[in-house]
């Protein structure tokens, strides 16, 4: 993609240029492939893992499967529950760490935001880099987790303590990992941070900036700020597994039949704490970059204004500074008093007003419109309903009461995806199918666009939505045999069926997608113009696709970023860059 | 009105007192829910079709419906607010972070290791026996050969009985990692964390078996850290005293 020749305004070398580059948007498109295929990676490791819940005990329909993995994780085919552990905690820590996260925050990011705020490029070009390659690093990291004798960490994508602590050489790995992992986040979020602060082109003051670069702005201050914490709470327990300390190992544990030989002194609680309280603003880390494509999209495609512009601009500050202060709600059974969870309910029933202005004024904005469904606008649009179910079910793992039941239940597995996959995910692919043609110059086919939307659409419902029931009559997640030791489980398992069917549907519903983003990138209908969705916001003032330095000239901003549809205009968009309206 | 709230939000059918509240709750909630998903639904649908793009028409601002999202807005928040403070902060209070105290109550001690429950019994003198890490060679439990107050203690695996309409109290501790007893007929659930004893209590109201299972993942066997709960009539529950007191399975 990154590859016209019309981008070469200076020489460069290919390896400077494609491999160890610091222009932000060919480190983008480098993140853009490592984080699909992580995506990619980390949906089959699931695919695995439903075979396992929908028939448990039998062996894999594939007998090379059994045979890449081995005696020691899947003898005969038959998946061993150390190895469905394993699979479980790679899914989770790959799709957040390394997937939905690089592709939010880290593609659109810094594809977009010099581009969106009229900068050449980022404000560090060289740490941009350098963020990118040790992102690359820890997830070859994480990955080569699964060629280690004993295999990869097996605790859960939480790796609560003491488990974590006393688990094998895998953990260790895991540790390493997120450490190299963070210390890319954190250069990235700080880059991102000066950048919007200083590099903004004349006359883009921060009431002009569009809600993406808002969006990306809180995102990077909430990795900035919570990240440290897991940082070093992942010292900690290295130091606990590696030089003997016991930070989150209490006296007189009792292991496999033998006093556990360690000074004890620790508590175990502590790490969910430092976990969490990274935790919990990763989920706005998850969604945010998600809501600020949603909202570029949608007031591209309704031609219009976004209603309550300011609003939403104050509720995502807002939500940024609540998000820390909310991560008990995920500790509610660890024994907790009456005042505590008092506070951390009350904070997490007022950070859902915030999602719920933003999401309203994006409903809101619809009103009035003119609306195009474009093949970004039909995933933007189901972004809408999709989120609203994810955030909706959020309220009754919020109260604390409705907690007890709920907790470590299919019911919160089927909320949280439905923020990120029917949510995030939807709303990423928009943005790819959104600004692929000022990448490569081409659009992506929009019948195979729609091929890819309806039955991913239909297919991710029919995988979550059953958690949901499976949840409130208790069945609980991360069980080896998906339920069947526990009779009062047994009258919702054959949902497990289903959802293993829709999953696996769901993975051939991407194959359009990967064709298309590959046919379309070399094949793809030729973009005429540098601005084909006649959009408003700086990005597509540049030339297509745009060189190395973005701009051709030194551009002033005159106008709000979604100038549509004005009064006494010629045409139904105002770009930001001219002066005439 | 049970039968038809049981068919659109399934849980599994109650068993104890203190879950009715609970249950309260969790069909206002999700009450709440599906009226707003639904009204956003219609909304949505109706803009979907009423504004598509047509030619000569302009896309235009209408303020009103900022005043219309406004009063939805501060709705939600006022009965979020109420749904919290007049039900989920007084049921903690009172069903989570206080224990019941007087005489016609049972302790239970519940003491976790990967992948069982190890479940003890004061026994009939009402007097738990000593336990110490030092006899955990010996005993799972750890309890104290020389304690008189042990003598006729009963410990099981993974089986529990439980008078009917009589509170219950267990006192929960693990000896290797975190679990987590949850009992989904009981409407409990409670992190069971080495280095602490936490708490959980409710009173069973239906003769039956139940199951108690480990909610937090533990290691590979977790899916089969299963226990039994047999609730039988206060007659049952003396007679299985008598006839166990001092058997330490």
């Amino acid at each position: 993609m990154g590859g016209s020749p019309n981008s070469a305004s200076h020489h460069e070398s290919f390896i400077r240029k494609y491999i160890f580059s610091t222009d932000h948007k060919v480190i983008a498109i480098q993140y853009l492939f490592l984080s699909l295929f992580f995506l990619l990676f980390g949906f089959l490791l699931m695919l695995l893992m439903r075979w396992q819940l929908a028939y448990p005990g039998q062996p894999v329909p594939f007998n090379f499967i059994g045979k890449l993995f081995g005696q020691n994780s899947m003898p005969g085919g038959v998946m061993l529950p150390e190895f469905y552990n394993q699979l479980g905690a790679m899914h989770g820590t790959i799709m957040v760490f390394l997937g939905v996260v690089p592709l939010g925050f880290a593609v659109f990011g810094n594809y977009l935001i010099p581009l969106q705020i009229g900068a050449r490029d980022m404000a560090f070009p060289r740490l941009n880099m350098f963020s990118y390659w040790s992102f690359f690093a820890g997830g070859m990291l994480m990955l080569s987790s699964f060629f280690w004798p004993g295999g990869p960490a097996s605790n859960g994508w939480t790796s609560y303590a003491p488990l974590s602590d006393i688990a094998h050489d895998g953990q260790t790995i895991w540790l390493f990992s997120m450490f190299i992992i963070i210390v890319s986040s954190l250069l990235s979020s700080l880059n991102f941070i000066v950048t919007i602060f200083n590099l903004r082109a004349p006359g883009m003051t921060f009431e002009r900036l569009p809600f993406f670069i808002w969006a990306q702005l809180v995102t990077s201050f909430l990795l900035l700020l919570a990240f440290p914490p897991l940082e070093g709470a992942a010292f900690l327990q290295l130091c606990d597994r590696l030089l003997g300390t016991s930070f989150f190992l209490p006296s007189g544990l009792f292991v496999n039949g033998q006093v556990y030989n360690v000074s004890g002194g620790g508590n175990a609680l502590l790490w969910q704490h430092l976990f969490w309280f990274l935790g919990h603003p990763e989920v706005y880390v998850l969604i945010l970059p998600a809501l600020g494509i949603v909202t570029e999209i949608i007031a591209n495609n309704t031609r219009k204004n976004i209603s309550g512009f300011n609003m939403m601009r104050v509720s995502v500050i807002f939500l940024g500074f609540l998000s820390f202060v909310v991560w008990s709600h995920h500790m509610y059974l660890t024994g907790m008093g009456t005042d505590i969870t008092a506070f951390f309910q009350l904070t997490t029933m007022i950070i859902s007003i915030p999602s719920i202005i933003i999401v309203s004024a994006l409903f809101i904005t619809l009103w009035g419109g003119s609306i195009r469904f474009t093949t970004p606008m039909i995933f933007a649009l189901a972004f809408l309903p999709m989120f609203g179910i994810g955030g909706l079910t959020g309220l009754p793992l919020g109260l604390a009461a409705t907690d007890i039941p709920l907790h470590d239940t299919y019911y919160v597995i089927g909320h949280f995806h439905y923020v990120v996959a029917p949510g995030v995910i939807l709303g990423l692919f928009a943005g790819i199918y959104y600004w692929f043609p000022k990448a490569t110059g081409r659009k992506m086919n929009d019948l195979l666009g729609h091929l890819h939307f309806w039955p991913t659409l239909i297919t991710m419902n029919f995988v979550f939505f059953p958690m949901l029931i499976q949840g409130l009559m208790g069945v609980n997640r991360r069980l080896y045999d998906g339920g069947e030791t526990y009779l009062f489980m047994h009258k919702v398992l054959y949902w497990n069926v289903v959802i293993s069917w829709a999953a696996w549907v769901l993975a051939l519903a991407q194959l359009p997608f990967i064709f298309n983003f590959f046919y379309s990138m070399f094949k793809g209908e030729k973009v005429h113009s540098d601005n084909p969705w006649e959009s408003t916001t700086l990005e597509w003032a540049t030339p297509t696709p745009p060189p190395h330095g973005n701009f051709t000239k030194q551009l002033t901003v005159y106008r709000d970023p979604y100038s549509y549809s004005l009064e006494g205009a010629p045409k139904d968009y105002s770009p930001q860059y001219q002066e005439e309206i | 009105m049970d039968s038809l709230l049981q068919k659109l939000l399934p849980m599994q059918p109650l068993a104890s007192v203190e879950g009715r509240a609970n249950d309260t709750l969790m069909y206002l909630i999700h009450g709440l829910i599906l009226v707003l998903f639904v009204g956003w639904a219609v909304y949505f649908i109706t803009v979907l079709i009423k504004f598509r793009q047509r030619k000569g028409v302009k896309a235009r601002e209408v303020p009103v419906a900022h005043k219309i999202s406004t009063s939805v807005e501060w709705t939600v928040a006022f009965l979020e607010l109420l749904l919290l403070f007049a039900f989920s902060i007084p049921f903690w209070a009172v069903h989570q972070a206080s224990i019941p105290k007087g005489k016609n109550i049972l302790t239970i001690k519940v003491v976790a290791q990967q992948f069982a429950w190890n479940i003890h019994y004061a026994g009939p003198d009402g007097r738990f026996g000593h336990t110490s890490a030092r006899f955990l060679n010996d005993n799972p439990l750890g309890l104290d050969p020389s304690d008189p107050d042990g003598k006729d203690d009963i410990t099981t695996m993974n089986e529990i009985y439980l008078p009917v309409n009589k509170p219950v109290i267990f006192d929960l501790t693990s000896k290797d990692v975190i679990h987590s007893f949850g009992i989904p007929a009981m409407r409990v659930k409670q992190d069971v964390i080495p280095g602490m004893v936490t708490h959980v209590w409710f009173t069973p109201d239906k003769i039956g078996q139940y199951e108690v299972a480990c909610s937090q993942l533990c290691g590979p066997g977790h899916y089969r850290m299963r226990g039994i709960i047999h609730v039988v009539s206060q007659a049952d529950f003396d007679q299985w005293i008598q006839q166990n007191k001092g058997i330490h399975d």
